[in-house]
């Protein structure tokens, strides 16, 4: 049952990037779902199809009392969760001035790179840390698999995140409860739990 | 407060079917509208089906409406290409039970070949089409779009957009009902065109479509949205949400149902406004109706006419409204140029990769179609010549060979059209409108090459079943379609099948094939990737005593595969097993 409507309150967004397959859907749609348990209005957008083929995906949430744009308009993301640095590099622009990047840090090579034909930036992370100086970036994959599952690293992610929303610890994990698979949910629990622990610890 | 659901476009489509009572629904795969019957098909008590592509399943449905069952037929904007035989001659002959044709079209060309509106095909049909601008649209409006349907005999579009489809929103649902059938009962002179009864029918369509245009004008879900200033945005759909957002406060007059266009309605509401605007994605179908009005509205000349809409795009089209209102746009971090681009490749294994790169190295002249192996176009494989829709590769094929025989001459038999053009398609794209290609090249004399590419399932959209898995929509068992006998009873006498991961017997057959004058299939069989449950497979590996880092494997662009300070290497986790690399080495240094 959702809780009572929020009213009164201005739409704020998060953009999701990573690379497609690495689970940037369902990290949206975790988000998603604990934004309306807490009782906001909820609008996602997500890519489907070619683009999910090792290409760049993006995923959007917006949340308030009333969206109307399923879109994030360019600077006015107020955290950008990536899983992978190119992939955060690439979208900056959706940051409001003081976003926060939450990153994973994790390469993967497109094939240019693979190729040699061009160089993967060596300085990512520092160029991500010196564009947006709010970044926290972190070896999710290595977080997640300490918590049972290295795919859980999206939701290491979603744990740090979790500090910067109003939404309740418990409203998280019903939703990683009734989103994840059930072999999957103790480990994505931990790497919640893991994730939000951090941003706890260096807030 | 009864509970809301936060849903996509799609699922709140298939459910307002069901709960309208729907029983039937019927659609090919195509992005953005494949979980449409994805969700459907779950539903308890209705019937789903992969039909084998768009016509075939807009005729079902049209059938189970003759059956008297509320039906539903979903497809991609170039589907309804493929299904215009039948939608233009079905509002003839209108409805028994409910049909409402749901179109996604895809502005922006996320995952399509063109970014067509579809608007057009409602008007040029006579059809009624209702534009959802969210989730809770697209449930409401679908729901209404069977009462319309059967109120007034028509078929119903329901026109979707990728950012409507794969968008997710909050919505609250209205009491099911359940839907009697309408008893069967022949009506010969309203379901048989022959021009005698297509003669009748005609004036009736448009009699129907000013009883609409009346509908148009009261529609309840056109919303008059009185803001403050002297100008007004005509919009409809998903570029509704992105005016709200651009301009907040701006008086909107939000077309919900916009074939036919309430044209009293926008006089009348656009009469009182000083500057009349129209927004909305692609071409300029309001746009047109609104000037005919005499209202001189501002639109495509300043709003993109290609590509998706935004909020930022939209309030960049009008700034003067944008000031008007007040709100500063964000300012927001530059974007950062340089970065290597990030384009979608075929996986670590794919089975289309070891043919693909066969063929290129064939120096074959390769019609391709629409599928996963559409991508090996890209450098470095750079395996596809021409392609342009569904099922084309087999007949540009046939007529390039053709063409290439009168350039050249009979006489050079290394360079005969037959000798180097080959068609390739999947096995999906063969079911959905290869077959008749194929009767193209047998019946009128082709000697070129086809190559299926049967991976057993249709992978780009998200694994659909098809005519050959022997699996239907709703998990059960089925026949299928022997591809190898249907092109022998076709007129194909060669006919081979061959192992896509062993790469000298698809060089050899290759070779073999496109040098034999006379028509050849060659089946590249092996299933997806993506779909092996038995992923125990070892990793091949470099050794470094053997490989001098030439860079030949690297032109099978896998994403295993990769040169770091000049060293080739594979990635461990990345690599399937397939060994096609191990294959291409010429110094065998490739390893299990």
């Amino acid at each position: 049952m959702n809780k009572k409507a929020i009213e009164g309150e201005a739409t704020r967004s998060v953009v999701l990037a990573g690379v497609g397959g690495q689970g940037t859907i369902l990290a949206a749609n975790l988000l998603a779902s604990a934004l309306v348990e807490h009782g906001y209005d909820v609008k996602t957008s997500e890519v489907h199809g070619m683009a999910q083929r090792g290409g760049s995906v993006i995923s959007m949430v917006r949340f308030g009392s009333a969206v109307a744009s399923p879109l994030v308009p360019y600077g006015e993301a107020e955290a950008l969760v990536a899983t992978e640095l190119l992939e955060t590099l690439r979208n900056l622009e959706f940051l409001a001035p003081g976003g926060r990047v939450i990153a994973s840090r994790t390469r993967v090579d497109p094939l240019p790179v693979l190729q040699g034909a061009v160089e993967y930036p060596a300085d990512a992370e520092e160029r991500i840390s010196s564009i947006a100086p709010e970044s926290i970036i972190v070896d999710a994959a290595a977080i997640a698999a300490d918590a049972g599952d290295a795919r859980a690293a999206n939701t290491v992610l979603l744990g740090i995140l979790s500090l910067m929303l109003p939404v309740g610890e418990d409203e998280w994990l019903a939703a990683i409860e009734s989103l994840v698979k059930a072999k999957a949910v103790e480990a994505n629990r931990k790497a919640f739990l893991a994730g939000r622990r951090l941003a706890e610890e260096s807030a | 407060m009864p509970e809301k659901k936060l849903m996509t476009g799609n699922e709140a489509v298939a459910l307002a079917a069901f709960h309208s009572g729907a029983l039937f629904a019927s659609a090919y795969p195509g992005t953005p509208s494949t979980e449409i019957l994805e969700s459907f098909s779950r539903f308890d008590g209705v019937y789903a089906e992969w039909a084998p592509n768009e016509k075939v399943a807009l005729e079902a449905a049209v059938g189970a409406s003759i059956g008297g069952v509320r039906s539903l037929a979903a497809m991609k904007h170039v589907g309804l290409n493929v299904a215009a035989d039948p939608w233009f001659t079905l509002p003839y002959i209108g409805v028994s039970g409910g049909l409402v044709v749901v179109n996604a079209d895809d502005p922006g060309m996320h995952s399509s070949q063109n970014e067509q509106d579809n608007r057009y095909y409602a008007k040029a049909a006579k059809v009624p089409m209702l534009e959802p601008a969210d989730s809770q649209e697209a449930y409401e409006l679908t729901r209404e779009a069977y009462r319309m349907s059967e109120r007034h005999d028509t078929p119903v579009m329901l026109r979707l957009t990728t950012r409507v489809c794969h968008s997710r929103g909050l919505v609250e649902t209205s009491e099911p009902e359940t839907h009697a059938r309408v008893p069967y009962e022949k009506d010969e002179v309203k379901r048989v065109m022959i021009p005698g009864h297509a003669r009748l029918r005609h004036p009736v369509m448009v009699e129907r479509l000013a009883e609409l245009e009346e509908l148009s004008n009261d529609f309840p879900w056109q919303r008059e949205e009185r803001g403050a200033g002297d100008a007004v945005v005509v919009t409809s759909g998903v570029a509704y949400q992105y005016v709200k957002e651009a301009f907040p406060g701006v008086s909107i007059l939000k077309l919900a149902m916009t074939n036919p266009l309430p044209r009293r309605l926008i006089t009348e509401f656009c009469e009182q406004y000083k500057d009349v605007y129209v927004v909305e994605e692609l071409e300029p179908y309001l746009e047109e109706t609104v000037a005919s009005l005499g209202l001189y509205p501002k639109g495509k000349e300043w709003v993109p006419r290609v590509g998706e809409l935004n909020v930022d795009n939209v309030r960049q089209s009008f700034p003067e409204l944008a000031a008007s209102t007040g709100v500063e746009a964000p300012v927001h971090l530059a974007h950062v140029e340089g970065l290597p681009p990030r384009p979608p490749i075929l996986c670590a294994g794919c089975p289309h990769r070891g043919i693909m790169y066969a063929l290129a190295r064939q120096k074959a002249i390769i019609a391709g179609d629409i599928g996963c192996y559409t991508l090996s176009v890209l450098p470095p494989l750079s395996a596809h010549d021409c392609q342009v829709c569904m099922g084309a590769s087999i007949t540009m094929g046939h007529g390039l060979e053709k063409a290439l025989e009168m350039e050249e001459g009979e006489s050079e038999a290394d360079s005969k059209g037959s000798h180097r053009v080959v068609s390739v398609l999947g096995d999906s794209t063969f079911f959905h409108s290869g077959v008749t290609g194929l009767m193209e090249m047998a019946y009128n004399r082709g000697r070129y090459t086809v190559v299926i590419l049967d991976n057993r399932t249709t992978a780009m959209t998200g694994f659909q079943d098809h005519p050959g898995t022997g699996v239907t929509l709703q998990r059960e068992e089925t026949s299928s379609v022997n591809i190898e006998m249907l092109a022998r009873a076709i007129g194909i006498e060669n006919v081979r099948v061959v192992d896509p991961y062993d790469l000298d017997e698809c060089r050899k057959v290759l070779d073999e094939e496109m040098k034999r004058d006379a028509p050849s299939v060659v089946i590249s069989r092996r299933a997806c990737v993506l779909r092996v449950k038995d992923k125990d497979r070892t990793a091949y590996a470099v050794s470094r005593e053997e490989c001098n880092d030439c860079g030949l494997c690297m032109r099978l662009a896998c994403p295993a595969l990769v040169k770091r300070d000049g060293e080739v290497m594979i990635l461990e986790d990345a690599c399937t097993g397939c060994g096609v690399c191990a294959q291409v080495c010429k110094r065998e240094a490739i390893k299990v």
